[in-house]
């Protein structure tokens, strides 16, 4: 989760839910081939932008100490199409979290309307895989993600107070 | 509020069916988890998780899963069988498991199949109904 798919949040509850916006543009190159003269953004890149969304919120939960990965795909159901100039609302709640990992719900919403649901699982991987070894520093959450969370008023600086990585 | 063990087996196949995605007629007493519907680790998680939820109560991974644990134990395992101190483990941790069959020959391969549905509404009728 190094590359960063959603633009900012807009809304921040912790450990409990939060609201992430991503806008949709024509410079976007993949739009161009996907599909010639009809673009619309890949439903896997909505459940990207629904992962990272959750997946910020699921760390944050746990002051972004923990690796958290992207587990399982719960229920992932698209009502429409999106195309470049939309702006969309990506909200999401965690459902049940342990030290194990989290369980999330969420919905991508453009203005009033549902485009998708998206149910996912995180893993805290350290927590999970006996015996195998990660590297000690939580290459999940790096300095890169800080810029999301500019507007929102955190009580939690682990990520912010971390210097701005940039690997890979 | 006592569950019959028939409405308990009910909300498992509804809890097995949305984390697994298999059908209800998949999800018969005697299935397995791993073999017969296709659970990956990640899976467990996820059911005890919604078991959580179903039944509103806690449900720690390591009392309805206990023989992950014993996996990764040197000490419990020798050429691929549980020893006998690992099968007193496990029969201490699975109370609701009838181990007869596996206890013949303890391959730790085989204790996977020890994860049925069986299993699960045993746990949670132990729960419910016997405190």
């Amino acid at each position: 989760m190094r590359w960063i798919w959603i633009d900012k949040f807009v809304e921040f509850e912790s450990g409990r839910r939060a609201a992430a916006v991503k806008n949709v543009t024509l410079t976007e190159e993949h739009l161009h081939d996907h599909f010639p003269e009809f673009p619309i953004m890949p439903e896997c890149l909505m459940i990207e932008a629904m992962a990272q969304t959750s997946g910020i919120l699921v760390g944050e939960a746990h002051g972004f100490q923990e690796k958290v990965i992207l587990a399982k795909i719960s229920k992932a159901v698209f009502f429409n199409y999106v195309r470049p100039g939309d702006s969309l609302r990506l909200d999401a709640a965690i459902q049940t979290i342990s030290p194990e990992g989290a369980s999330t719900s969420g919905r991508i919403l453009r203005g009033d309307e549902l485009i998708a649901e998206i149910d996912l699982m995180f893993s805290h991987v350290d927590q999970n895989l006996a015996g195998k070894k990660f590297p000690e520093e939580n290459f999940v959450f790096t300095g890169t993600f800080a810029s999301l969370l500019r507007d929102m008023a955190l009580n939690d600086t682990s990520l912010n107070a971390k210097p701005t990585e940039s690997r890979g | 509020m006592a569950m019959s063990r028939d409405e308990i087996f009910q909300k498992i196949q509804g809890v097995l069916v949305d984390a697994l995605g298999v059908d209800d007629d998949e999800v018969t007493t005697d299935a397995t988890l791993m073999g017969d519907l296709g659970a990956e680790s990640i899976d467990f998680l996820d059911i005890v998780f919604r078991l959580e939820k179903t039944f509103g109560i806690k449900v720690p991974r390591e009392e309805l899963f206990p023989a992950e644990g014993l996996l990764n134990n040197p000490e419990l395992i020798s050429g691929g069988k549980l020893t006998s101190k690992g099968l007193a483990e496990l029969r201490a941790k699975v109370p609701h498991t009838d181990l007869t069959q596996f206890e013949k020959n303890p391959e730790i391969s085989k204790l996977a199949d020890l994860f049925t549905v069986d299993a699960i509404v045993n746990y949670i009728d132990g729960r419910l109904n016997r405190v």
